[in-house]
This record gives structure tokens, C-alpha cells and sequence, in this order.
């Protein structure tokens, strides 16, 4: 655990030490704000609520996220560092689950930075604070799922951008697996699959948890989810590190 | 953490190698390599380009999984038993990639941290290892703003700041001057009687410089492992140049 946390500590810094945190960040909460308040029609729709906000999260992060993880093992294995990582005395296993924390956690930054819309829904309303609250927490899991999908993605390939278009692919795919243009088209040719589609649906999931519900079932979903993307990392950086 | 592991100084080999072999698909790169080093020993692995120096040192960190054959730190099994192998290994990749945007010290102080050292023992081992390699004046630099030689030295100290009982080098010296050369020439003959160190190279002098034992390897075969001083009398001329070039070449032909 301890070397978890280092590794994840190294990783997080890393991100404040180029730009990059600044740019995704203010990317971040500037579209996510354009979109709440234009499209999302914020303050005409006269509700103390956060379904502008949260509605269009997932797609946000369908294309930032797989901007952070991009780099994850990519880029350690374009300048060699991956040996150097590797060969200090820690397991894969540490080196996946630390670099995925800290990309989490970055996440969760970014995240937290969004407290101003909560603020204002605030003093407009009186909204309920507990639907908001599970929110958040399902706007966290969708990180992390995402952020699982495009670490495995990251250590395919030493291309950031074959990266970072198979992760947005791959997290499309998961996202709009419940949306009735995918489900209809589904449900006409291969049924099976719709049934499959839907239980891997995350945007359905997380739906849940931005109308205050936080059940087991989608907890366990998650939790599932991201430990089966992780150990694909694991399994692909361990056969592709020496490449 | 700095545990080394079941003491076996008296005579037994801190690095064992069995029948080490790496294929990439049809090619081989490294077939069949046995060899053992044991404490006080330093051996120059010698080799063209692309013969597998590289790949036989990168095996023996765990870093590259063998087709066949073991490879063992102190009795570890780099395969089976990797941390504790790599805990007691002091390695330097080629190229010593290190993280840029890191300082010198703080670039030192993580892996100093992921061997397990805190708090005062961490602060000693940095300096230790800053110490050693000469790096009191970048201390404070992100490593990508350094000079090859400098960013070499950083990869040097982060192999050294635990001290291990067995080291592995790919081209130490590679990008030094020739002040620098002669230092950390000078470095592993220091510490040469408490060591196992590999170190491999393209220079031949600083095998008879700093070497007990030269192996020479060429397409992946070991074809010599003796004395610097045996490799020279492989020649009319005596000039290792010659016996490497004899020896290689031969190889490839």
C-alpha cells in the first residue's frame, strides 16, 4: 500500500509540474460551465437542481479523460522509464493501481473544482443536497471507469495518440451502449447483445446516482469494472513492457 | 528494507545465470548464456552492437521475461521471486532514462522512498548517492535541463543509493568526459570488494581499467569469458582491439 501511494504521489506531481494540469483543468470547467449554463438552459429551467450539470459530465469526460490517461504507460515506454519503474522493487500490480490513484485523483481535483455551480444552485434554491452529494459520487465512479479503460488503452500501444483515440472509442462504446439509437439497432439485428449492452451500460449506471440513488448492484458494477480494466493493464504491461 | 537477503559471501555466487535465452520471434537474441559472478568480481560484458548485451542485463533485472533459462540475485529468482531480487539490485538501464521533470533530489529521494528509507535514514541515502556521482551543484535542476553527462550520473546515483550487494550497469560510462570516465572508473573500483558488478561497455580500456573477468559475447553466444589479461594474449598483438575484433567478427562471419 505504502508504495502504491509513493508511486501515486510521483505521478500526481508529475501532472502539476508540466501544464498539463492547468490546461485540462481549465478545459474542464470551462466547458462543463458553457455547457450547464447554455445548453443546459440552467436558470430558465427555474429548478434548484444539478441535471444540467450532471447530464452532460460523462460526455466531458469521455474526452478529457482518455486525454489524461493517454500518457499513463504510453509515454513511459517511449523514454525508457518504464525500466527504470519496473525494476525497483515493487510489483506490476503496485505500479497499475498507483498510476490509475493518481489519475483518480487528479480527476477528483478537477472535480471539486466545480463547487462554484453548487454554490450558486445554492443561493438560487434550496436544492436537495443529497442528491447532489451521490452525484458526485457517481460522476467519480464514471471517472474511474473511464480512467480504468484508457489505462489499458495506454499500455497497448507507445503512441499517446492511438492512445488517446482508442480510450475515447473504447469509453464511446461503454457510454453509449444504453442510448436508443445503439439499443434499437441492437435489439433489431442481435438481441443477445442488446441484453449484453445494457448491463455494461455506465451511463445508466451512473444516472442512477444523479437521481440520489446509490444502490449495491451499480457499486459492485463499478468497483468490477474498474478491477477488470486494471488487471487487463497489468496483463498488457507485463506482455508489452520490453517491446 | 536494506535486508540483503540470505548471506551467501562466503564463495557462493551473488549472481547466478543458467542457459539464458531471448527469442524474438525467428531471431534469436540471447541463446543459451550461462555465467556466475561472485562478490569482489567486476565483469565487462564486451560486445558489438546489437549482440545482446542489452537484453542478457535487462533478463537479469526481471525486467524482460527469458524464453528459457533462470537467472538469480542472491538466490532470488528474478522471474519468481522479483522484488526480492530487485530490492538487493542496483540497476542502470541503457540510456539511464530518468523522470525530467523531476528534480535531482526529489527524482532521488522517490526512489529512495520506494526502497523503503524515511525520514532521516531517506535523507542520508540521498545524499549518499548525490554524493557518490557528484551531483551537489544540480541538485535542485529538473533532470531534463542537465547535460547527457549529468543525466547519466543521476541514473549512476539512483543505482547506488541503496548501496546493493549486486549491480548492474548498462554503459556507465557512456556520454561522460573523460574526467567523468576516470571517476566513476574510479567509483567502481572502490567499491569493487564488497560488490557483484556487470558492467557492459564499448570501450576496451576501461575493461583493463577497472575489470577482473570479460565476457564477450557476439550474436547472442557467449565465445569468451576470462581474464583482461587472457583476452589479450588471444592476439599476436596483444591489443585487446584486436582479440575483439578477432573474436566478433569471427562470430558474424
Amino acid at each position: 500500500m505504502r508504495h502504491i501511494l509513493i508511486i501515486a504521489g510521483r505521478e500526481l506531481s508529475a501532472y502539476f509540474a508540466t501544464p498539463v494540469a492547468t490546461v485540462f483543468i481549465v478545459i474542464f470547467l470551462v466547458l462543463q460551465g458553457t455547457l450547464t449554463f447554455n445548453l443546459g438552459n440552467f436558470f430558465s429551467r427555474g429548478q434548484a437542481d444539478l441535471n444540467p450539470f450532471f447530464s452532460f459530465l460523462p460526455w466531458v469526460f469521455l474526452l478529457l479523460v482518455p486525454a489524461i490517461t493517454m500518457r499513463l504507460w504510453a509515454e513511459e515506454r517511449r523514454l525508457g522509464t518504464i525500466e527504470l519503474l519496473l525494476t525497483l522493487p515493487i510489483t506490476q500490480t503496485q505500479a497499475v493501481i498507483g498510476k490509475f490513484i493518481a489519475a483518480w485523483a487528479f480527476c477528483a481535483i478537477a472535480l471539486a473544482l466545480t463547487f462554484p455551480i453548487v454554490l450558486t444552485v445554492r443561493y438560487l434554491g434550496d436544492p436537495d443536497m443529497g442528491v447532489i452529494g451521490s452525484g458526485y459520487i457517481g460522476a467519480l465512479l464514471i471517472a474511474g471507469a473511464f480512467l480504468s479503460v484508457g489505462s489499458a488503452m495506454s499500455a497497448l500501444t507507445r503512441n499517446q495518440v492511438i492512445a488517446f483515440v482508442l480510450g475515447v472509442t473504447v469509453c464511446f462504446v461503454f457510454a453509449a451502449a444504453s442510448y436508443p439509437l445503439v439499443n434499437d439497432f441492437l435489439n433489431r439485428n442481435t438481441p443477445v447483445m442488446a441484453e449484453v449492452a445494457r448491463r455494461f451500460a455506465v451511463v445508466d449506471r451512473y444516472q442512477d446516482f444523479t437521481r440520489g440513488i446509490i444502490s449495491l448492484r451499480d457499486l459492485v458494477f463499478f468497483t468490477t469494472f474498474i478491477g477488470f480494466w486494471l488487471f487487463l493493464t497489468t496483463v498488457l504491461v507485463d506482455q508489452r513492457k520490453a517491446d | 528494507m536494506s535486508d540483503p537477503g540470505p548471506t551467501n559471501n562466503n564463495g557462493a555466487p551473488l549472481i547466478e545465470i543458467e542457459g539464458l535465452t531471448k527469442r524474438f520471434g525467428a531471431f534469436t537474441a540471447v541463446d543459451n548464456v550461462s555465467f556466475t559472478v561472485s562478490r569482489g568480481e567486476v565483469v565487462g560484458f564486451l560486445g558489438p552492437n546489437g549482440a545482446g548485451k542489452s537484453t542478457t542485463m535487462r533478463m537479469l533485472a526481471g525486467f524482460m521475461i527469458p524464453t528459457a533459462g533462470v537467472a538469480r540475485i542472491l538466490g532470488h529468482d528474478v522471474q519468481t521471486d522479483g522484488v526480492a531480487a530487485r530490492r538487493v539490485l542496483g540497476f542502470l538501464p541503457e540510456g539511464a532514462p530518468t523522470y525530467g521533470e523531476m528534480s535531482v533530489t526529489g527524482f532521488l529521494r522517490f526512489c529512495a522512498r520506494i526502497r523503503g528509507y524515511r525520514g532521516q535514514e531517506l535523507h542520508e541515502r540521498v545524499s549518499h548517492g548525490i554524493g557518490l556521482t557528484r551531483l551537489e551543484s544540480v541538485r535542485l535542476q529538473p533532470v531534463e535541463t542537465l547535460s547527457k553527462g549529468f543525466k547519466r550520473r543521476v541514473g549512476l546515483a539512483q543505482a547506488l543509493l541503496h548501496d546493493p550487494p549486486v549491480l548492474v550497469l548498462d554503459e556507465p560510462t557512456d556520454g561522460l568526459d573523460p574526467n567523468q570516465k576516470h571517476e566513476v572508473r574510479e567509483l567502481i573500483k572502490q567499491m569493487r570488494p564488497e560488490k557483484a558488478i556487470i558492467i557492459s561497455t564499448h570501450i576496451l580500456e576501461e575493461v583493463d581499467a577497472v575489470c577482473t573477468r570479460a565476457i564477450v559475447i557476439a550474436s547472442g553466444r557467449v565465445v569468451v569469458d576470462a581474464t583482461p589479461a587472457a583476452l589479450c594474449e588471444m592476439h599476436p598483438s596483444g591489443k585487446l582491439d584486436d582479440v575483439f575484433r578477432q573474436l566478433t567478427l569471427e562470430e558474424a562471419a
